[in-house]
């Protein structure tokens, strides 16, 4: 079993935890050896991305982290040269260029938890049938997201590989670690984002063992 | 060999130790207030900020659902009561209408060893309780009020705790459950 991450949403639709537990790191490099190189780049939102063209692992929507094991910064090496000259000049020839897949920065999780919050209610006023839930489950090509929402109204969100099973039960025990270790805390105030330790320590321990004995039930 | 007797669960403490806390509490508002009023208020308030957090427990560990009318919910408190204070209250005189009822309890761990002295005699000494439910009831989107109407330190037979259902909190329903 592989999980990716955890979140919580509140009643009011903020993200007040969020837990990134075993994100792949997506990473390649690339040698090109003579000028021109056979990628597209552009400048997107502040980031060199690979925009056609795949080769080695590199693929459209990468980003471009070091030239020659220089880091990039931007569309600016950290030795003060722009990325796309250095990359036009053939003197610069053979060049080593690394990229990868820009993790999720807290911002746009916070923006996409709220997203989240939404497409959730307009699921059920969608539904055909009355006293629809919303949406409990949401699965893609690549990974699946198990929500469960509780009668209070917080949401718990557990993203993982597809296919997995036995997650709303994993989402019930993290329900029960939220009671125990965050709302029993007498430093933490309702609704704010969670930051006790012992509950993460908590729910990574779980997330741990989930993933070792591969079925939720033994525990 | 099995030693399960003496064993004692992590999270079960005596509940000598959680009435004589209790106690010490309802002094230390009792000298800082010095008017039993304020101290009710005070008590009310302190219970509604753990029901507001108990009720999240009581969910993840019944899991539960919700209630659909006020019988459910009497049950569900009742469970609640054994579940946290080990007493199992006896519910009784529904309303007609089926809106409002009684919690009688023949033994209560808050207030064993306590005898209220003369100068205390307006004090609700449990009404933690109170702010409780009210508290754990509202998250539930439920608004209700609860009052002591006997109470054994008062020198009734047994204390009762009289629920009344006010009204659903409609806009506060959670999305994809109204």
């Amino acid at each position: 079993m592989v999980i990716y991450g955890v979140y919580i949403v509140s009643k009011s639709g903020g993200l007040i935890f969020n837990h990134d537990h075993n994100v792949p790191k997506v990473e390649s490099e690339c040698v090109f050896n003579k000028h021109p190189i056979d990628l597209k780049l552009v400048n997107e939102n502040k980031k060199v991305v690979v925009s056609f063209g795949h080769r080695d692992g590199v693929a459209i929507g990468h980003v471009l982290t070091s030239l020659n094991g220089i880091a990039v910064t931007g569309s600016q090496l950290d030795d003060g040269r722009d990325v796309f000259e250095a990359i036009e000049n053939p003197a610069n020839f053979p060049l080593t260029l690394k990229f990868a897949r820009l993790r999720v920065t807290t911002n746009e999780k916070i923006f996409l938890a709220s997203m989240f919050y939404p497409l959730f209610a307009l699921a059920s006023q969608l539904s055909p049938e009355t006293k629809s839930s919303g949406i409990e489950v949401l699965e893609a090509d690549t990974f699946k997201l198990q929500c469960f929402q509780t009668l209070t109204g917080v949401k718990f969100m557990i993203l993982s590989e597809p296919g997995q099973v036995g997650l709303d039960i994993l989402l019930k025990k993290i329900y029960e670690l939220y009671a125990d270790y965050a709302l029993k805390n007498p430093f933490y105030s309702l609704d704010m984002p969670i930051r006790c330790e012992l509950f993460e320590n908590n729910l990574q321990a779980l997330l741990e063992q989930t993933e070792k004995s591969g079925n939720v039930s033994h525990i | 060999m099995s030693r399960a007797g003496t064993r004692v669960d992590a999270k079960k403490v005596n509940s000598e130790l959680f009435t004589l806390t209790y106690g010490a509490l309802v002094s230390q508002l009792m000298r800082d207030y010095e008017n039993v009023e304020d101290v009710n208020k005070q008590l009310e308030r302190m219970g509604y900020n753990i029901g507001i957090r108990l009720i999240e427990d009581f969910l993840a560990k019944t899991g539960s659902g919700r209630c659909y009318d006020f019988k459910d919910t009497a049950e569900k408190v009742q469970t609640a009561f054994r579940i946290y204070l080990g007493i199992t209250p006896d519910i009784t005189n529904w309303s007609p209408s089926g809106d409002e009822f009684s919690l009688q309890f023949e033994s209560n761990p808050l207030t064993e060893f306590v005898e209220l002295p003369d100068h205390c005699i307006g004090l609700k000494y449990c009404n933690v309780l109170t702010g409780v439910l009210r508290g754990a009831m509202e998250m539930v989107q439920m608004d209700i009020s609860s009052v002591f109407v006997r109470d054994h330190l008062k020198g009734d037979s047994c204390t009762e705790l009289r629920i009344k259902f006010i009204k659903r909190i409609e806009d506060a329903i959670p999305a994809g459950e109204d």
